[in-house]
């Protein structure tokens, strides 16, 4: 998924090969992971897509099935990736995760730990940060969902990035041979002030802490646990509002050619299927949007902290 | 880890760049450090040479000595649990006060008893004077003693309920013992800082705003992402932290005059990030077939869409004169430019023909463009053709209109799928025992993002999915 090797990087020249994992893109909210397989199948409402036909055609190609129907072809990316996971576990969707990585000061080099793991929806874009030269320390109590993130960050490529443990980090706190030396840690737990205590003692000097939760009764004991060893402290709520985007062909209250504003776009108004028996009310085409009827109303809370430096 | 200057430092050094944070954000200031820099606090003048070598996340407090004004590291006592914190983060409350505050504490745990009906506002309920504090501070009193004196000989205090009592400590916290926390100046604090008093210069660009920029153009260690930066070098230097010194951000720009990258000079960037800032006008960067043609019609499109929006312009540089006081520039406060001609990184040198030779070959990994000043369809239509196939964009705008034309006309000519307009909300909340609840305050807007996918232009295809689907 990342240009660790520069031969890996996203180039006109870079064909889809067997073995890659490429995102089958139908629409906006209907898209799959699929590891290219000559001989292999893909079959949808679209039809039956030969993986034989996708070989050596370059990434963002649009490809089609024995029916005619099409997809499109595209390099994974940790955004994408978040969209075509396997839901393992509540994830953490994009706005959060931005600002997580962005709030938390990850860059090249950082070392980062974090528990749970789920479905490694924010760890793989936390292993984009880090890379080339650092590395995300990932734990989850959940043998069996340890096993798949494992298996999910082999198929994207990120495993040299992260290193998946099976540890109880509510109880256990982060293993000792982490003392001072994460940059940063964050926490998707159900109780997580029981891991603050070891959380202060991995962190360095000044490094960043944040702690996602979804109800406010667990943001309360978070920043009281907090204010012994962190300072800082900050809880913010992040959500996305999308906009839908539409041509829209509207009648002028207006008799014909007394609009001033000249804004008549006249091909679009022979366009109409002869309802327009009104030729002395034109109708003015535009482009509008307006915010999508539904969204997410709520994800969780982020409470981001620094470590008290003391010098 | 090396202490030398790389972005990672931990510990300050001279020539370094550094965001001073004055009484939790009240005055947030850019500065270089130097044994000749100062600081004016209050109305103290003081040397920032006691900066070096220090501790990012350092608290210093003002000191009084025979030879004037000093700032030395405040005392955090790491094991008190006692804090008092005003939920908004930058709580470092002295630790002289222990007693007060673990009182203030316990009455403030669900029921408060006092309240405010018996408090008369006439003036006259402080009798310490100007001059009896001028008096203890020649004495030799420190801000925290000048504070507890205040409280002692006011008459409402203890009256006051806990709430307003921690108030009151804090407003004349601000007055008489001024903190200055040193903070590490990286993609976050940057953007909050200009947020906050300078919005303007940076486009009105909110943190969580460039957070989403980065993410959705998939920025990532050696990928080789193309900007247009015309929010004073924040971008271009965002994307060359998260490259952390590997691939290439190419700052573009129309015509021949580059756009500022000022801000790129704050942030603390190796050398070898340096190098990975390059600069290019964007008629370099396009097919050498008939880039004449394709230049002129550009700069045209630059001077008639600034022509459209001098109004904007000039309401937006009323208020960048009116907050401009609170922020410095680096170089501003530095007394001693000898230094910073020395630590000044060469950042945005013009990229050799090889390199660009390889951005036509292979083109760019993704695009991120911030220009409010430039028209978002005639750009995008001219930089998607330099994107490799597959490449994810991000366009930033204020205005939502420039965006949804320019979603529609990528649509219409199939240049890009997985098209999307979205907001970011952001809201800060006040957690406090009893008393948690949304930030009273909060910035309404952060403008709006177009992000999609590059796809490659098919040649023109008869089928479409709607009929199979029919
Ligand atoms: C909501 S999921 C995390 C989702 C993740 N942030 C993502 O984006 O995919 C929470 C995870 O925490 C794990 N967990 C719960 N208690 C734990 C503990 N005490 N120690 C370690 N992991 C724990 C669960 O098994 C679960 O997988």
């Amino acid at each position: 998924m990342l240009a660790c090797h520069p031969a890996k990087m996203l180039s006109f020249n870079r064909l889809i090969s067997d073995g890659d994992l490429v995102i089958v893109y139908e629409k906006h909210d209907s898209m799959k992971a699929v590891t290219v397989c000559e001989g292999s199948v893909l079959q949808n409402r679209f039809g039956v897509f030969k993986h034989s036909d996708w070989i050596g055609k370059p990434f963002g190609s649009k490809v089609f099935s024995s029916k005619g129907g099409f997809v499109h072809l595209l390099a994974p990316t940790p955004e994408l990736w978040t969209m075509v996971l396997n839901h393992r576990t509540q994830i953490l969707y994009i706005a959060d995760i931005s600002f997580v990585i962005m709030y938390l000061e990850v860059v090249p080099g950082c070392v980062v730990l974090e528990s749970g793991t789920g479905s490694g929806s924010l760890t793989t874009s936390l292993a984009r940060a880090v890379a080339p030269s650092g590395h995300v320390n990932t734990f989850d109590f959940h043998e069996q969902r340890a096993e798949s993130a494992r298996a999910d960050f082999e198929r994207t490529g990120l495993s040299s990035l992260v290193t998946v443990k099976v540890r109880d980090i509510q109880g256990e706190g982060f293993p000792d041979d982490f003392s001072g030396m994460a940059d940063s840690v964050f926490l998707d737990l159900p109780q997580p002030w029981l891991a603050i205590p070891s959380a202060a003692k991995v962190l360095r000097n000044d490094g960043t802490f944040c702690s996602f939760s979804p109800c406010i009764e667990q943001v309360q004991r978070t920043c009281e646990t907090l204010r012994t060893h962190f300072t800082d402290i900050r809880t913010f709520e992040i959500l996305l509002r999308t906009y839908e985007v539409r041509q829209e062909k509207m009648q002028s209250s207006r008799e014909d050619g007394n609009d001033s504003n000249g804004s008549l776009p006249s091909k679009r108004r022979q366009c109409s299927d002869g309802s327009y028996v009104l030729g002395s009310c034109p109708s003015i085409s535009s482009v509008m949007a307006r915010p999508c009827g539904e969204a997410r109303g709520h994800t969780g809370y982020l409470t981001f902290a620094r470590v008290k430096c003391v010098s | 880890m090396s202490e030398s200057n790389s972005s990672s430092s931990r510990v300050t050094w001279e020539g370094c760049s550094v965001l001073l944070d004055i009484n939790d954000g009240d005055r947030l200031v850019f500065a270089r450090l130097s044994p000749a820099a100062k600081l004016k606090i209050g109305n103290k003048n003081c040397s920032l040479q006691p900066l070096i070598g220090r501790a990012f996340g350092t608290v210093f407090q003002v000191d009084t000595a025979p030879n004037g004004p000093y700032l030395s590291p405040a005392q955090v006592n790491v094991n008190n649990a006692e804090e008092i914190g005003d939920g908004q983060g930058n709580n470092e409350m002295d630790k002289v006060n222990v007693n007060n505050a673990a009182q203030a504490r316990d009455g403030e745990v669900n029921v408060e008893s006092r309240d405010n009906r018996a408090l008369v506002d006439n003036n006259t309920a402080q009798s310490l004077t100007g001059e009896d504090i001028e008096a203890m501070r020649r004495q030799g009193a420190r801000g925290n003693e000048i504070i507890e004196a205040l409280i002692a000989n006011s008459a409402t205090f203890e009256k006051k309920t806990s709430f307003s009592q921690e108030k009151y400590r804090l407003k004349k916290q601000k007055k008489y013992a001024p903190k200055v926390l040193m903070r590490r100046p990286v993609a976050r604090s940057i953007c909050e800082a200009y947020f906050k008093k300078y919005p303007s210069k940076i486009g009105f660009l909110r943190v969580d705003t460039l957070s989403l920029l980065l993410s959705m153009a998939n920025v990532s260690s050696n990928s080789d992402i193309l900007v247009v930066d015309m929010v004073g070098g924040l971008l271009t230097g965002a994307v060359a932290e998260r490259l952390g010194g590997t691939g290439f951000v190419c700052n573009s720009y129309f015509g021949q005059a580059p756009y500022s990258m000022d801000i790129v000079r704050i942030f603390n960037l190796s050398d070898e990030i340096c190098k990975r800032i390059l600069r290019s006008p964007i008629s370099d960067l396009l097919p050498k077939e008939s880039p004449e043609q394709v230049l002129e019609h550009d700069v045209c499109n630059v001077e008639s869409q600034s022509n459209d929006q001098t109004s904007a312009l000039a309401s937006m540089d009323e208020i960048s004169h009116s907050s401009e006081n609170g922020i410095s520039d680096i170089g501003i406060e530095n007394t001693e430019p000898a230094i910073e001609i020395r630590k000044a990184p060469k950042a945005g040198e013009r990229p050799q023909k090889e390199i660009i030779d390889s951005w036509r070959e292979n083109g760019f990994s993704s695009l991120i463009v911030a220009a409010p000043e430039l028209d978002a369809w005639t750009l995008v239509r001219d930089l998607l053709p330099l994107l490799a196939n597959s490449a994810p964009f991000a366009i930033y705008h204020q205005y939502l209109q420039p965006l949804a034309t320019c979603m529609h006309n990528l649509q219409l000519e199939k240049m890009a799928i997985g098209l999307q307009i979205s907001e970011p909300w952001l809201r800060e909340y006040q957690v406090l025992p009893s008393r948690t609840h949304p930030c009273m305050q909060m910035s309404a807007f952060g403008g709006y993002i177009l992000s999609g996918t590059k796809i490659c232009n098919s040649t023109a295809n008869s089928s479409s999915n709607r009929t199979v689907l029919l």
